[in-house]
């Protein structure tokens, strides 16, 4: 990623942006953090939040006129912030703050003439900046009456940060002109000076500058209290400039007031009615007021997306993240994890008011990772094993339907459908064959898991074959049933006309295998239906047909969630993938229908009832809510048997490839030796192969107590443990694990 | 090159089933993504037959394969 698009993609998200009383503020005082302090009884806190950003804190907080109100979000929920009466309450309350120490005296000096408001915030903030400053005035005076002694406490603070008060000196044009001799440079005070004075044109808006060199001054007539203590920072800040011999008008646009991007969802708030203010709040009444603020903030991609919530932080920080990632030459890359466990399902960019489309982001990034050769080898070895698998000789077909020479239509299931549900994708070919005729059959994989790795040359690869399986059927009209592949299909082969099976039952009308009556299901879209409209009507049309009642969960439709295995998130991170498929599980209490093979697999493995489609179209023996998830071993074989099993009994024919030495040896697995084998993704093709490597050399380990056995073997860079027994002609399997270091020069 | 001795990792009651002869705490080569470590495991004296404990497998060592994958 280069620096540029980095930036694009932080400016893209608005988290970090100012909420909007902060932008409101001409000081752009925290409110927001005020707030949470108060809210937590952490008065000094919220207090030392307030004496940070304003001048004379004692004296600004208990005049502040608030302009933060109109702009507060609350304001339309029950009502503003009551922001000046908390700002009240605390002034009187909080342990009173230091007063800020300011930069090293720079050995300049500055005139304020004029002891207003605006002339007492000026002085402070240009002393913060470094210079000596001597205010000139007949005496202070803020405009409005303060409790005894606050003016004072203010006023000795400034004399500690270096600010000399001449009192009874009335300013003059005389004065104005010999300060400009003496000092580097003066601040005028419009509205605490005689008219007289007020002879060096109209001051600049921007600026403060006067037609006078060095001579500044506040735009006269100005009533709030906040505005002026603005006014009195412009100056000083103009002042800074002007003695450093830099740019007075660059990048100035947040002084003051501005537009803040920040976006805040209120769609769910409850309105609250502000505390009454009566003469004041107490503590326990300004806690409860600091409490109702909102705490403007986005979140609205993370609030919908168990991996945003998960690291804990927005897109902005894991933009850098990815970019810092990419950065590191030597040492340990900490983001990679998180760069492969996006789910690239396009929610966040959806919900986002900006398009931060973190799918973007990840999936770039793995592609330079494996261009770059970064890319950790575990992390998606064992779904692109299972890619080629369903690619290879003992999976794939291409076939015109039995009988035909020609193909008008070509049903294309998916290599997950095929995996999990062989029978519902036999018996909706044979309703398609019924009802359309010369529907010819491929079974291999989209290339999905080869796209979501970023290994974008396998993709092409895999969608080479795909294609010329395709063409030797001269190129008929895909059906296709798996969202996923509709999606990457109908982007990677634009040259093919792609249907969704459900388009085409939309229009046949159900098969005579449909369940009738079936009551009220919960619909969920997978994340590849998210910008297809169609289809997700199509689906509902059909269910409407079914006799289903139709809810929806909150997150549906063009918002629905990921059910965890998009991206590959579950090979990456099986737990985050769990927790993803578990939200989504709790997200309705009615039993799911889906579209999606994994996602009816990823919600189903969760204990929750969920049926695919197919299980209402073309239910096999199982009762459709409960069919059980296959294990990986168990979808390697139904994808195998369901291609020996077609080639038999529809085109008559051997399968034609012969069964490798190791599919020879017979296992039976204890349950825990099953669910080691499930959780550590050892398939029993792997198991097999270590026990005809034991059988073959006559090596293995052999327990003194158990008498069980124990073998290892490395096919290709994983080597598998088996624990096991021999059991009349073949292995009871009681435990397996696997790790990838090799063991140099010992068993092979 | 220092042995690495990992606690724990000893022959738990396995032994060699094809020469019948007890496991030996000896130094083994162990090799991922360019790096070496030496470890100190049980091993058959006899045909050299190496024994990786489940716990180390899947503790430890799956540890530094995941470290040694983002370095």
């Amino acid at each position: 990623m280069e620096q540029a698009e980095l930036r694009q993609w932080e400016h893209r998200c608005i988290q970090e942006e100012s909420p909007q009383c902060v932008a409101a503020c001409p000081l752009h005082v925290d409110a927001r953090e005020c707030c949470t302090l108060l809210a937590a009884r952490r008065v000094d806190k919220a207090w030392a939040v307030l004496a940070k950003t304003m001048p004379l804190p004692g004296v600004l907080a208990r005049i502040c006129d608030g302009p933060c109100k109109a702009a507060c979000l609350r304001k339309d929920i029950g009502g503003a912030i009551e922001m000046g009466a908390l700002e009240r309450f605390l002034a009187a309350s909080a342990k009173p703050a230091k007063p800020p120490r300011p930069l090293p005296r720079n050995g300049k000096s500055v005139a304020v003439l004029g002891g207003g408001m605006t002339g007492l915030c000026a002085a402070w903030e240009i002393a913060r900046k470094g210079f000596a400053v001597t205010v000139y005035c007949a005496a202070p005076d803020v405009g409005a009456a303060l409790p005894e002694g606050v003016l004072e406490g203010e006023l000795e603070a400034m004399d500690r940060m270096g600010v000399t008060l001449e009192r009874g000196v009335e300013p003059t044009s005389e004065l104005v002109e010999t300060q400009l001799e003496e000092r580097d440079a003066v601040f005028v005070d419009s509205d605490a000076v005689s008219d007289a004075v007020l002879n060096f044109g109209e001051p600049d808006e921007v600026t403060l500058g006067t037609n006078r060199l060095g001579l500044f001054a506040s735009r006269p007539g100005e009533g709030s209290p906040v505005f002026q203590a603005a006014a009195g920072r412009r100056a000083a800040n103009s002042i800074m400039r002007f003695s450093q011999g830099v740019s007075m008008v660059k990048s100035r646009e947040l002084e003051g007031p501005y537009d803040t991007r920040l976006y805040t969802n209120r769609a769910e708030m409850e309105p609250v009615e502000p505390v009454a203010v009566g003469d004041g709040y107490d503590e326990p009444r300004a806690v409860e007021e600091a409490a109702r603020c909102l705490k403007c903030e986005c979140m609205e991609c993370v609030k919908g997306c168990v991996y945003l919530k998960h690291y804990k932080q927005y897109p902005k920080v894991y933009v850098r993240q990815v970019y810092n990632n990419e950065a590191i030459v030597r040492g340990t890359r900490q983001a990679n994890k998180m760069i492969n466990s996006c789910m690239l399902c396009g929610l966040c960019d959806t919900v986002c008011p900006e398009d931060f489309a973190m799918g973007e982001v990840c999936l770039e990034a793995r592609r330079n990772m494996i261009a770059k050769g970064t890319m950790p080898p575990s992390a998606h070895e064992f779904a692109l094993r299972d890619m080629a698998f369903a690619d290879g000789d003992k999976c794939a077909l291409a076939r015109h339907a039995p009988g035909a020479d020609s193909s008008e239509y070509v049903f294309f299931p998916g290599c997950q459908l095929t995996a999990t549900d062989p029978g519902g994708a036999e018996r909706a070919y044979a309703d398609l064959r019924n009802r359309l005729g010369r529907v010819g059959l491929i079974l291999r994989c989209c290339g999905a898991p080869a796209r979501w790795s970023g290994r974008e040359s396998l993709f092409r690869e895999s969608l080479a074959e795909l294609k010329a399986a395709w063409e030797g059927l001269g190129s008929p009209r895909i059906i296709a049933a798996c969202p996923s592949c509709i999606k990457i299909l109908r982007e990677a082969m634009p040259e093919a006309e792609i249907v969704s099976h459900w388009s085409v039952l939309s229009a046949l009308g159900l098969p005579g295998t449909a369940l009738q009556d079936v009551g009220t299901l919960a619909v969920n879209d997978p994340c590849a239906a998210r910008e297809d409209g169609a289809l997700r009507a199509d689906v509902r049309g059909l269910l409407d047909a079914l006799g289903v009642d139709m809810v929806e969960a909150k997150y549906s439709g063009e918002l629905t969630q990921c059910c965890g295995y998009g991206g590959l998130l579950n090979e990456v991170d099986p737990a985050l993938g769990e927790a993803a498929a578990k939200a989504r599980a709790d997200a309705v209490d009615e039993d799911y229908v889906t579209y999606c093979a994994m996602c009816r697999e990823m919600i189903a493995r969760t204990g929750k009832r969920a049926m695919h489609l197919y299980d209402l179209l073309y239910p096999g023996d199982a009762e459709p809510g409960a069919r059980p998830a296959p294990g990986h071993s168990e979808r390697r074989e139904n994808r195998v048997r369901l291609r020996e099993k077609l080639l038999r009994e529809l085109w008559s024919e051997a399968d034609g490839v012969s069964a490798e030495d190791f599919e020879k040896i017979w296992v039976e697995c204890t349950e825990e030796g099953a669910a080691a084998m499930e959780s550590r993704r050892i398939l029993k093709s792997d198991v097999q192969k270590v026990l005809l490597q034991a059988e073959r050399s006559g090596k293995h380990l052999v327990h003194g107590g158990t008498g069980r056995f124990l073998a290892s073997f490395r096919p290709v860079v994983v080597t598998y443990w088996v624990e096991y027994e021999p059991d009349g002609d073949g292995y009871l399997v009681h435990n397996a694990w696997c790790h990838r270091m090799h063991i140099e020069g010992a068993q092979p | 090159m220092s042995v690495i001795k990992v606690p724990g990792a000893g022959a738990d009651g396995w032994k060699c089933g094809h020469c019948d002869r007890e496991m030996v705490m000896k130094p083994v080569e162990l090799t991922y993504l360019n790096s070496l470590f030496n470890v100190e495991l049980p091993v058959c004296p006899e045909c050299g037959y190496v024994f990786i404990p489940e716990a180390l497998a899947l503790g430890k060592m799956h540890q530094v394969e995941q470290l040694l994958e983002d370095k």
